[in-house]
């Protein structure tokens, strides 16, 4: 894509309208159909119908946390894979879903939930993946540099380690928690709290925010460590910047809606193979793709054998997987 | 009359690990003059130019440029003084014209977001001069190792460096293209004082377009000798220096040294 204003202005505006068409359709799909030409009237005539309660009390909840959380699983995988020079890097990769898996897991066994209240999920996902986020950090720092190559390495290891933990503890689990953490694990956009879905997406949108501080970083890495601090760029403190903000994102969307696999895999890739390599267009464009993609595969697991729904992670395996695959194998080029 | 120093490698010793490669370089760098880097391979010819870009941290001494320790300076600041053209360019799904525009990044305004006018003005003057402008639009993937290395110089020379360090900077060339590029680099000294450090292995392109030439010795890890090309290719320098056989002729056009390999008395 030629890198002028016009061309991304379009392009961005392109994924706007179908950000706005997907989320009109995730309002509308559903056990009980609304249709999409209702929605205003529906809003404007208040609380007091079954759809007004739907729609705003269940839908819309989903659907913004959907955006907030596609968006950042695609933001992470973009900056990580981006930071690491390594198209194989997800978000997942570094542990921190591990770690936040982890804090859940012992949330449900030791039933803090009935301690501090519902908030406690997302709280013990995002100390576990904190945890994890500073260990990697701290064991992977030099006196100027974060090591690239020991840091995957470690957060792969982080990850084996917890995901053994929380097998051993899925293990010694009840029926009923036992149940409780493998559908949380299989991920799932269902969070009626709208305090909760407001944070998730205000961090999500100050990630995107936040990441645009380095996306000349990002694209002069690209060269390589050397050539890109001789254009002015003080490697070490950029990728400080965006292995937390990365971090963040992913803490944030597995502590909200469990581990969502393959958005921050394949969306970046595909954004890549779309938009070129220039981070300035890359993230913006991931985040919307990403929250494209993740409302369509909800809609998806929302429908396919309702009233029941499958668990998203599951949908995004498949779907995008299979995109992804189709996608390459038309690419003659080596990615 | 030599120029002032424009950069002083102060009593530099380096290495990796606990393993000295180099120790006590000392020479200068004079405004508006090209200076390369000759010696063996493993030298550590390129770790001495990682260093002097600031890439590789010294066991001792320092690399002032324009009176200022480099250590101490800012990365953006030093980008705006100083380009390097590195070795081993990895081939990247870049288009060339983007690629050659990251070099007015050092010169971007805090929030600026698109390249100016003059960047894009600059980008495609130095494609031109390095005759890559109809390779504009092609992915740095899909050309030769010795176009990238065009762009790789057309992005070092878009920064508009007063220095400029080149890493073997003829080293996936062909002759023409290795005459292209030392005559522009050798203009370019001329008509805007640019100063230049390189490290190149061929002796003949180092003595016809180099004003000093700095030869290291593998052996000693040391300076062997420094000077014009003259000076220093002589057959007893490259002999202790090279362990092979050599004739010292003049190039009867700039009476500059010319070094052959003496296969006779080897």
């Amino acid at each position: 894509m030629k890198a002028n204003a016009r061309s991304w202005g379009l392009f961005s505006l392109g994924l706007f309208v179908l950000l706005a068409f997907t989320a009109g359709l995730s309002l509308s799909v559903g056990s009980a159909c609304i249709r999409f030409a209702d929605i205003p009237g529906i809003i404007a005539a208040g609380p007091g119908s079954a759809e007004y309660g739907i729609l705003l009390g269940i839908r819309l909840p989903r659907t913004l946390l959907g955006i907030a959380m596609g968006g950042a699983l695609s933001l992470a995988g973009t900056l990580l894979q981006g930071m690491f020079k390594n198209p194989l890097v997800e978000p997942y990769t570094l542990g921190i879903s591990g770690g936040a898996s982890l804090g859940i897991c012992i949330n449900i066994l030791f039933k803090l939930y009935a301690v501090i209240g519902i908030i406690a999920y997302p709280l013990s996902g995002f100390a576990g993946a904190s945890l994890v986020i500073f260990l990697v950090y701290g064991l992977n720092r030099s006196t100027r540099h974060i090591r690239s190559n020991r840091m995957l390495l470690t957060g792969v290891m982080i990850s084996y380690v917890a995901s053994s933990l929380v097998m051993l503890l899925m293990a010694l689990a009840r029926a009923d928690d036992l149940q409780t953490i493998v559908l949380w694990i299989m991920g799932s956009l269902d969070e009626p709290d709208m305090a909760l879905i407001r944070m998730a997406l205000m961090g999500s949108l100050a990630g995107l925010f936040l990441s645009y501080f380095f996306c000349f970083d990002l694209n002069a890495l690209a060269l390589g460590e050397e050539e890109a601090a001789g254009l002015g760029v003080n490697t070490a403190r950029a990728r400080k910047g965006i292995f937390f903000i990365a971090s963040f994102l992913t803490g944030l969307s597995v502590s909200m809606a469990g581990v969502i696999m393959f958005v921050g895999l394949i969306v970046p890739h595909f954004m890549r193979l779309v938009t070129g390599p220039d981070h300035r267009i890359l993230l913006l464009a991931s985040y919307l793709a990403g929250a494209v993609f993740l409302l369509m595969c909800d809609v998806v697991a929302r429908t396919v054998i309702a009233p029941l729904e499958l668990p998203v992670g599951v949908i995004t395996g498949i779907i995008g997987g299979v995109v992804f695959i189709w996608a390459i194998s038309r690419k003659k080029e080596d990615l | 009359m030599t120029p002032s120093p424009l950069v002083e490698i102060q009593d530099i010793t380096l290495g990796f690990g606990h393993r000295r490669v180099l120790s006590n370089i000392s020479f200068d760098v004079p405004a508006g003059r090209i200076v390369s880097v000759i010696g063996p391979n493993g030298t550590g010819k390129t770790s001495l130019l990682r260093t002097v870009c600031g890439n590789l941290e010294p066991f001792k001494g320092k690399i002032v440029l324009k009176g200022k320790d480099i250590a101490r300076q800012v990365r953006a600041d030093l980008a705006r003084q100083m380009a390097v053209v590195h070795q081993n360019l990895e081939p990247l799904p870049m288009q060339v014209q983007a690629y050659v525009l990251l070099g007015r990044l050092p010169f971007f305004k805090p929030f600026q977001f698109f390249e100016t006018g003059k960047d894009r003005d600059l980008a495609r003057h130095f494609m031109t001069v390095t005759g890559i402008l109809d390779l504009a639009d092609s992915a740095m993937d899909q050309i030769s190792g010795g176009e990238r290395q065009l762009a790789a110089l057309a992005r070092a020379l878009t920064q508009e460096p007063e220095f400029l360090v080149l890493d073997e900077p003829t080293a996936h060339l062909d002759i023409t293209h290795q005459a292209r590029i030392l005559d522009l680099i050798s203009g370019l000294r001329d008509r805007l004082g640019l100063t230049v450090l390189m490290v190149i292995h061929d002796l003949n392109l180092a003595a016809e377009y180099s004003d000093f030439l700095v030869l290291l010795n593998k052996d000693k890890g040391q300076i062997h000798a420094m000077g014009t090309p003259e000076q220093i290719l002589t057959r007893k320098n490259i002999q202790a220096v090279y362990h092979t056989p050599v004739r010292v002729n003049k190039n009867p056009q700039s009476g500059r040294p010319c070094v052959f390999i003496d296969r006779a008395g080897a």
